[in-house]
């Protein structure tokens, strides 16, 4: 933490904005649960509204609760390479999975 | 760094300095020195690769004369374990234990404790001029969990049933329903060794980053310390899904579930209905491949590390090309994460996805090879010292070498369909990991030996040692190249004979003979070679216990080495220098001109210039 | 000697050593997690047409949670942003609402498994038509359901709660996770179900949907007799039931694990480690800042389970 960022102007500036991020994921909440009644034609249009969501709250905690915002550059690198091997994970796993050889999609 | 540190005098509750009056307890057993656990590491991943090699030998008796009893320790066996060895001879259950147990011990609880968690806890913070680890008591809660690990695998072997039987990948469906508990344990241990490596990965990567010397460049830290913070890396960011595939492999064992079993099982011509199915054995090859192929370069990397610091040391030449090594390294360790599914070709894959991981299979060879050629230009005009750890280090290259070509044809989906789960993959991966890693490894304890102990071991034992392994790695693993392409299968208890072409009385029904006598005739000759392989470990043990109280004695660098680790008292006290550290040049000043010696150490300032 | 940058940043990465560890740590959770999202994406997407359950979970339950976690993640930021301003007493006072938050979190999953662990669906050999037992389903859901008539005409399986029929013909409730081999072993033959039609295998927003609509009346449990010799399966809605639950509870124990831990570690610095506040403030901050930000990962992770496991 470099000095204006302990500073109490800095400190106090900082509770108010903490104040308005919890009533931000508050609301996020409700709008997550008021979504589960709006009935959407295709699955991917919830998933795709309620991913948006999450991922809207997730970016507002880590951003401000976790001091992401104007953190560091070594602590950004770091993660950058995590969500690059999350991805890879996640996305090459699921294309194994979906390309199945020619001939034998119906095995799955 | 001394300058740098805080003005603080008060001390924090742990911290443990007057390491001479803290009681037997406290100073080896509970240390929070990283040199004591660094130790503790060694010795503990060094009986565990004896254990292994043990394992094996075993196995190889029982691959070469199938269905015999095992001479000498078969009826201890039997003590010991049971029907699985009923008569001192291996049941095929008992191959399978020893199989998988083997491979789970050399790779988990020997080579990786032993490359990373030893050398590195001993070494790096050495290398870069910092008085201990950034977190000394979760250092010592890493090397605790590791143990706890080790227990947990070992005392499997005694549990009713016996170990793990699924290989050391533990592929479900298999190894769900097996209806043993050795699996659990071994999930169990496990997750016991992911915990530990996790701790230390971070506990490595925040020392190098936070706790080199003032001086001490990124472009300046010796090769090995580079290894070992990619090799942090991949541990931190590949095990974790390996814990998570655990743990769902427990609660399909445990609790029922079926994350890896899927719909219309059938067992044994059992339709299995009482499980909800819809799960997938894919997954867990994928979740243990994420982890599997980066864990091949965790095996390998810091042998390099370590094998680059005795070449240069002992070629009296600045690495060729550290930069490129560098970045070959870092480009490694990257791409090691999009390679996996390489393993999963036969599992059948669509071809898009397959051309994409023989593609970047390929491209992860181009970095390997570079580090390979820069070590080797490394040694061009150099004026070598044939000692024990050089020659540890020179019989590396060449044996690497021929392990990772070889397995450019397993890279390729075509080729991996046919040699796919042959011998020909045994010698593969183990001309990388045995005479190449272990070698590497050796390379290091002969060349630390004399900062840890004080002395140095014997030479002439060395060269035996050194070139009866030689020898004898050859001769095991050059014929299963061999045996592999002629079809011989892995993981067969009786060494194939069931598929023998002409074997009277051995055919069984139905059964399409085709592995030659000759081919078979190889099994008995490695088996031999494995038992001189072992004996030719005798010299090793004794040079290392002989050599504590009776080697020669040690300077501070007996070497004329230039890195920091060299620089400090022999052995390093507690806090490691007993004066400030800083370093000035490059890691490897051998031979430079205009300086009275051939090695420039690290923390030697330039001459001021007028 | 002393380790340095325990407390103040290493000039060129700007950090102090523990917050470069937390920061590490929370890159190889987000790879635990992130294999068991992928996980649970690959299981659904694999899964077999309309063998994905919904709207088996207790919405309001987990939205509850929800508040509840939101609001610790806030008391853990502003009893450190207390502790900058060197108030030491306020810090104490929102920190302690964190600790009672976690347990209370933990309090509410407790009884939500409960709940779980209580529910049965049971398979039959050859799926019942609702033409012969209309007293299977809820009529006014048949009538408003507008989608798939044919799933509903059929019952491969029901849910509800399950009570058992002893040789003496008497009534008993079954216990905790109970499955054919259970009941095969208590030599059970017959068994009685109080079906929870509602919970069917109707994507939740369609369920939804219907109770908006306010025809769905919930009325009485209608309950049903079946021979044990009709079933093909049995099982509670524990992580054996279905790939779903599976997930379901592997995830979610596996973050109250992370929960637990995450309040042992805020309830030590905060009651157990005062002298340390006395000695070197700034190091005792730092604990805090650390601490925090792993429950924060620890939040963030839950705002994601959330909407995958509960209303997707
Ligand atoms: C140095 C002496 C060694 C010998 C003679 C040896 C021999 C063998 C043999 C014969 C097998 C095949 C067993 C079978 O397929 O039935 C095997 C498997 C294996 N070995 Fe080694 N090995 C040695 C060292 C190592 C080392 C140092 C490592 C790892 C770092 C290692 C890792 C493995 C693994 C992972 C397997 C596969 C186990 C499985 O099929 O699940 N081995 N070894
Ligand atoms: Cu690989």
């Amino acid at each position: 933490m470099s000095d204006d960022h302990s500073s109490p102007e800095y400190i106090e500036a900082a509770k108010k904005k903490y104040w308005k991020v919890f009533w931000v994921l508050m609301f996020g909440t409700f709008i997550t649960v008021a979504m589960y009644f709006v009935y959407f034609e295709k699955m991917w249009q919830t998933v795709t509204v309620a991913l948006l969501i999450a991922t809207a709250k997730a970016t507002c905690v880590a951003a401000i609760f976790m001091h992401l915002w104007g953190e560091k550059k070594l602590v950004y690198q770091i993660l950058y390479a995590t969500v690059f091997f999350f991805i890879g994970l996640m996305w090459l796993t699921l294309w194994a999975m979906n390309d199945a050889p020619f001939m034998t999609e119906w095995v799955r | 760094m001394q300058a740098t540190t805080t003005e603080k005098t008060e001390h924090t509750e742990h911290h443990d300095h007057h390491h001479h009056d803290i009681g037997f307890l406290r100073s080896y057993v509970f240390s929070t020195d990283h040199k004591i656990i660094g130790i503790q590491y060694g010795v503990t991943a060094l009986a565990f690769l004896l254990f292994g090699f043990f394992l094996v030998l075993l196995m190889r008796f029982q691959i070469g004369y199938p269905g015999e009893t095992i001479p000498v320790v078969g009826g201890l066996l039997e003590k010991l374990l049971g029907d699985v060895a009923a008569e001192g001879k291996m049941q095929p259950d008992l191959y399978n234990a020893f199989g998988a147990m083997h491979g789970t011990i050399m790779v988990f609880l020997g080579v990786v404790p032993l490359a990373f968690a030893a050398f590195g806890n001993y070494v790096v913070p050495l290398q870069i001029g910092a008085i201990d680890m950034a977190f000394p008591r979760i250092n010592m809660v890493s090397y605790q969990c590791y143990a706890a690990g080790g227990v947990i695998m070992f005392v499997s072997f005694f549990i009713p049933g016996g170990a793990a039987q699924a290989g050391w990948t533990s592929y479900s469906p298999l190894a769900t329903v097996i209806p043993t508990n050795g699996q659990t344990f071994w999930i169990l241990g496990m997750v016991m060794l992911i915990t530990s490596s996790l701790l230390g990965s971070v506990n490595f990567i925040a020392t190098i980053i936070q706790l080199r010397a003032p001086g001490m460049t990124w472009m300046r830290m010796p090769f090995f310390v580079w290894t070992q913070f990619i090799t942090g890396f991949i541990l931190l960011l590949a095990f974790p899904p390996l814990e998570a595939a655990s743990v769902m492999q427990l609660m399909d064992r445990l609790f029922d579930t079926s994350f890896y079993l899927p719909s219309g099982l059938v067992l044994s011509g059992q339709p299995v209905t009482q499980i909800s199915g819809g799960g997938s054995p894919l997954l867990w090859q994928h979740l243990f491949w994420f982890l599997g192929h980066p864990e091949v370069y965790v095996l390998i990397l810091p042998a390099m590390g370590v094998v680059a610091e005795v070449l240069a040391c002992n070629a009296r030449r600045p690495l060729w090309g550290y930069r490129s090594l560098v970045y070959s390294v870092l480009a490694v360790g990257f791409i090691s994460f999009i390679v996996w599914a390489h393993h999963m070709y036969v599992t059948g894959m669509g071809t898009k996805i397959s051309t994409f991981f023989q593609t970047t299979t390929m491209i992860i060879s181009i970095p390997s090879v570079i580090i390979l050629t820069c070590l080797f230009i490394s040694l061009w005009g150099g004026s070598i010292r044939f000692n024990t750890p050089m020659c540890f280090a020179l019989a590396f290259l060449p044996m690497f070498g021929i392990g990772g070509l070889t397995g450019l044809p397993l890279g390729f989906n075509f080729a991996d369909l046919l040699l796919h789960d042959s011998y020909y993959v045994i010698a593969h991966f183990h001309y990388v990991v045995a005479p190449g890693t272990i070698f590497g490894l050796l390379a290091g304890v002969y060349f630390w030996y004399p900062k840890m102990t004080g002395r140095l071991m014997n030479e002439a034992l060395g060269q035996v040692h050194f070139w009866a392994s030689l020898i004898f790695m050859n001769l095991i693993f050059m014929p299963m190249f061999a045996q592999g392409m002629a079809g011989m299968s892995r993981r067969m208890s009786d060494g194939g004979a069931v598929y023998a072409a002409q074997a009277e009385g051995m055919v069984n029904e139905g059964v399409i003979g085709a592995l030659s006598a000759s081919v078979i005739e190889w099994n008995k000759s490695i088996t031999f070679a494995a038992c001189g392989l072992m004996i030719a470990q005798i010299p090793f043990i004794i040079n290392f216990f002989w050599s504590m109280n009776n080697g020669r004695k040690a300077t501070d660098n007996p070497w004329n080495a230039t890195t920091l680790d060299w620089q400090t008292p022999t052995p390093p006290p507690h806090g490691n220098f007993d004066k400030p550290i800083a370093a000035y040049r490059g890691p490897y000043e051998y031979s430079q001109e205009g300086h009275p010696t051939d090695f420039t150490p690290q923390n030697q300032p330039d001459p001021v210039k007028s | 000697m002393e380790i340095p940058y325990t407390t103040q940043p290493r000039e060129d990465t700007g950090l102090y050593n523990a917050k470069l560890g937390i920061w590490l740590f929370l890159a190889s959770e987000v790879m635990l997690f992130g294999a068991l999202f992928s996980s649970y994406i690959l299981l659904r997407v694999g899964a077999a047409e309309g063998a994905w359950p919904h709207g088996l979970m207790n919405i309001p339950i987990g939205t509850f949670n929800t508040v509840v976690l939101i609001t610790s993640s806030v008391t853990v930021v502003l009893s450190w942003a207390a502790l900058k301003l060197g108030n030491f007493k306020r810090y104490q006072k929102i920190q302690a609402v964190t600790v009672i938050c976690a347990l209370g979190f933990l309090g509410i999953k407790t009884t939500e498994y409960n709940e779980k662990f209580h529910h049965y669906e049971i398979w039959f050999n050859e799926p019942m038509t609702v033409a012969e037992h209309p007293n299977l389903m809820n009529q006014s859901f048949v009538e408003e359901t507008t989608i798939n008539k044919e799933l509903i005409g059929t019952v491969p399986s029901l849910i509800g709660h399950l009570n058992y029929i002893d040789k003496d013909g008497e009534k008993h409730h079954a216990g905790i996770a109970w499955t054919l081999a259970t009941l095969k072993e208590k030599e059970i033959e017959e068994i009685e179900f109080e079906l929870d039609t509602f919970h069917y295998r109707i994507p939740a927003r369609i369920q939804a949907q219907i109770k908006k609509s306010g025809k769905y009346d919930k009325g009485e449990h209608e309950t049903i007799r079946v021979q044990v010799s009709d079933l093909r399966r049995m099982s509670a809605f524990v992580p054996a039931h279905s790939t779903f639950f599976a997930i379901y509870f592997t995830m979610t124990a596996l973050h109250a694990l992370h929960v637990l831990a995450g309040a042992i570690v805020i309830a030590y610095i905060l009651w157990r480690n005062n002298k340390l506040w006395k000695r070197d403030p700034e190091r005792y901050t730092n604990r805090v800042e650390v601490s925090g930000l792993f429950w924060h990962f620890v939040d963030l992770v839950w705002i994601f389970l959330f909407p995958i496991l509960y209303l997707l």
